[in-house]
């Protein structure tokens, strides 16, 4: 496993961090969170056309840049630290990685360039009313008359759910086994409804699907495996997002206290925050060697990946929240204000506890695939 | 040389073992046609035995040599915090003489600095070294200090001017341990061990030349002592282990580790041994409750975490980055794992946790690490020293107020002892 950075990695962060910096400031990310597309397209452009992150983990051959799972986390860790209102969760990471793995030749070819392109917008419904991110959670049925594919069920917590035109899901085939299928977002018997997201940078909707015609991607056997890779590599990505965020928090916090007086002195003078700090700088950085050997663990094809991404799952998003926690405790009064923008990280914090699935959850599913 | 690559290296390393390992040598013998080939202390620089290759690179150099059966230099105990010491600010003299000593095992060594009145506030040191007769005469009382009951040399740390600040009234020097003036008694500890001495000094002698530091400048080297010692606490440093086979070298090398590892025969478990938590739980018939799952993946996902920041912390310095603070993160870390290992193995032993010895799990092996860990955020720096250390010097923030640093030593006020 590799534990350092590449300089063209290194280059690639901070063009990323630059980009963001410019087009993802928290004044607009404000703004968004109150509008009702949820993203600036214009953003979404520029980070498709100029910067090409969409295409970045998606295979040469359908339009991509063929780079890997270190990479893409790269790209989350940064949108993390700058909390960018953008479905680049939902349609690159998920939905493209699903595709990449369920896919046959032909589907990808009709399927990916247009998510690697910015053009489609694409997204990954798998939880159901249950909130369960599991195979085994999986409940909603696909039928079959001939060649068609009807879906019958209701998809929830699915990200960017209002805002996707390529829907792709998992649903349970008659065989038993799971597959993977893709639904255009006008397609018959398709109805979104938004969630009221407590984070309100990451937009979720409900989308109830009634005898709804769908494709299955791949073959009637291959669900299980391509939806545990997909899995593997979102949660691993989630997992250097979620480190991008911890890290802005514990600086923006430092920041504050170093410029806080009370008593006659600067509050960072005070044994008691500075002790804090250094607690925060060792969680953050655990934090962060979690969340890269989850995503190293993918890209090396190691053999306890799935152990190494739950364990990075579970300890960054208690890693995240604590900091959080820290944080609004290190502003005080004003950290509480809707003004004061630790909240914004707060609530992605919390939601992130959750979202693929809770850390006790990741911890066991880490000790089932624990080989070490 | 030093653009060697790690296969070059590995190549090289076997093709000097194939033409020269006989384990029908004596262990001395064979160690100092090791350290003559610069494969001993491959990261020393290469007119002083080694090699000139970076840190990292003697670590593959040390797994070629163990999967080749063979032995290495000796590496246990303060000897190589003596041997980076020295190479950082020793004289050409200091080399010459005790390197080899040093690599070849024959001389062990010993580090006197901390006192009964200066702990985690080492610069405090108050052993007083007068020169009278171009001699310097020591006196004073050290204490926590592993292996002086049967070290050779020490590194000492004492007093040269009483008038001058804190800090600039330290020097740093060579101390022969085999003199009338050195008394050493050993400490015992709440685990039932004694790993550690006070060692009384009674006027004490030093030649000049055994002096390392200019006049008032100890504590800047005494710095690269400690910063050494930190970078050992933060799991990557291994033991030698055994390796039974008949010939006359391995006795000889298997007698080194138990005599050097005496000291440490705890130390495994101090570190919370976070490797035996399933396989107790599973003897205990515990492994499948949910509420211990739970926890000893908390246990095993930090001191994951932990090895891999390490683990960056030492990619960073292969890249040449000179040794920094990231060490002392890397120490605190161990402190969390430590405690925590120790919280889960007492879940796991439920009732068994208030039996030690051979009544309790494993030989004593789970007692002990219940009454051990304690040690690990002390020894080497406490917590607190540590998050000191991280806040000032990596975040920066302000700098403790303090009373100690702006007058003369001597008027600062301090513990009585004795």
């Amino acid at each position: 496993m590799q534990f350092s950075f590449s300089a063209e990695q290194e280059e690639f962060r901070s063009v990323i961090r630059r980009f963001l910096e410019a087009k993802s400031p928290t004044a607009d990310v404000r703004k968004l969170m109150e509008g009702e597309v949820g993203y600036d397209p214009a953003v979404w452009k520029s980070l498709s056309n100029d910067l090409g992150l969409t295409a970045l983990h998606i295979p040469e051959e359908y339009g991509g840049a063929g780079f890997g799972v270190t990479e893409l986390a790269i790209a989350t860790e940064e949108m993390g630290r700058a909390l960018l209102c953008a479905p680049f969760f939902a349609s690159s990471v998920m939905a493209a990685t699903a595709i990449v793995h369920a896919a046959s030749d032909e589907q990808k070819a009709a399927l990916l360039p247009d998510i690697a392109s910015g053009e489609t917008i694409a997204t990954l419904a798998v939880a159901e009313p249950n909130g369960g991110w599991d195979a085994g959670s999986i409940k909603m049925s696909a039928t079959t008359a001939g060649d068609v594919y009807r879906l019958h069920g209701t998809k929830s917590y699915v990200l960017d759910g209002m805002t996707a035109g390529l829907i792709v899901l998992a649903a349970r085939l008659a065989n038993g086994h799971l597959g993977l299928f893709s639904v255009a977002d006008t397609s018959d018997g398709v109805k979104r409804t938004p969630l009221k997201s407590m984070d309100p940078t990451r937009r979720l909707a409900r989308i109830d699907f009634d005898n709804t015609p769908a494709m299955l991607l791949g073959s009637a056997d291959g669900g299980e495996a391509a939806y545990a890779k997909t899995f593997n590599t979102m949660v691993a990505c989630l997992a250097c997002e979620m480190a991008g965020g911890a890290e802005r928090l514990r600086e923006d916090s430092l920041e504050y206290v170093n410029m806080r007086v009370q008593f006659g002195r600067n509050i960072a003078s005070f044994q008691v925050t500075k002790h804090k700090a250094a607690d925060m700088l060792l969680d953050v950085e655990m934090a962060k060697s979690a969340a890269y050997a989850a995503a190293a663990a993918l890209d090396d094809g190691d053999a306890d990946a799935s152990a190494v991404v739950s364990l990075a799952k579970a300890s960054v998003s208690e890693t995240y929240i604590q900091t959080a926690i820290h944080a609004v405790q290190m502003h005080g009064g004003i950290g509480f204000t809707y003004d004061n923008d630790t909240q914004m990280w707060f609530k992605r914090a919390k939601a992130s506890e959750v979202f693929l699935g809770d850390a006790n959850w990741h911890r066991e599913r880490m000790l089932q695939n624990w080989s070490a | 040389m030093t653009d060697m690559t790690e296969q070059q290296v590995r190549e090289e390393v076997r093709a000097f073992l194939k033409a020269n390992w006989d384990p029908n040598l004596s262990l001395v013998a064979w160690r100092n046609i090791l350290v003559d080939s610069g494969w001993g202390a491959p990261h020393y620089p290469k007119e002083w035995l080694g090699k000139g290759l970076p840190a990292a690179m003697s670590l593959v150099v040390d797994e070629e040599i163990r999967e080749f059966g063979a032995v290495g230099a000796a590496k246990m105990g303060i000897r190589t915090l003596a041997g980076a010491t020295i190479l950082a600010h020793g004289s050409d003299l200091h080399k010459q003489t005790y390197l080899r000593g040093i690599l070849t095992g024959q001389e062990t060594w010993c580090q006197l600095f901390s006192e009964p009145g200066s702990g985690s506030d080492l610069a405090g040191a108050a052993t007083r070294a007068d020169f009278k007769d171009g001699k310097w005469i020591i006196n004073g009382q050290k204490v926590w200090t592993t292996s002086a009951h049967h070290a050779d040399f020490g590194l000492l740390l004492a007093r040269t001017d009483w008038d001058a600040v804190k800090h600039k009234g330290l020097t740093y020097f060579i101390i022969d341990m085999r003199q009338p003036g050195i008394d050493v008694n050993q400490l015992k500890q709440m685990n039932g061990h004694a790993s550690f001495n006070q060692v009384f000094i009674t006027d004490a002698v030093i030649e000049e030349d055994m002096r390392v530091s200019e006049l008032g400048e100890g504590w800047k080297v005494a710095t690269t002592t400690l910063m050494h010692e930190r970078r050992g606490a933060d799991g990557a440093r291994r033991y030698d282990a055994k390796i039974e086979r008949p010939e006359q070298l391995y006795q000889e090398y298997n007698e080194e580790i138990d005599h050097q590892l005496a000291p440490y025969i705890w130390y495994p478990q101090r570190t919370g041994r976070v490797d035996l938590l399933i396989e107790h739980a599973k003897a205990e018939g515990r492994y499948e409750e949910p509420a211990i799952r739970q926890e000893i993946a908390k246990v095993l996902s930090m001191a994951k975490a932990a090895e891999w920041t390490a683990r960056r912390a030492h990619a960073a310095q292969n890249l040449g980055k000179p040794p920094g603070p990231e060490g002392s993160i890397g120490k605190l870390a161990a402190s969390h794992v430590a405690r925590a290992a120790n919280r889960v193995h007492t879940m796991i032993a439920g009732a068994n946790a208030m039996l030690t010895g051979s009544d309790s799990w494993m030989d004593g092996t789970i007692a002990e690490i219940l009454v051990s860990t304690p040690a690990i955020s002390i020894a080497g720096g406490t917590d607190e020293i540590q998050r000191n250390i991280i806040s000032e010097r990596v975040l920066k923030m302000p700098k403790e107020m303090r009373t100690d640093t702006d007058r003369p030593f001597r008027e600062v006020p301090r513990n009585q002892v004795g």
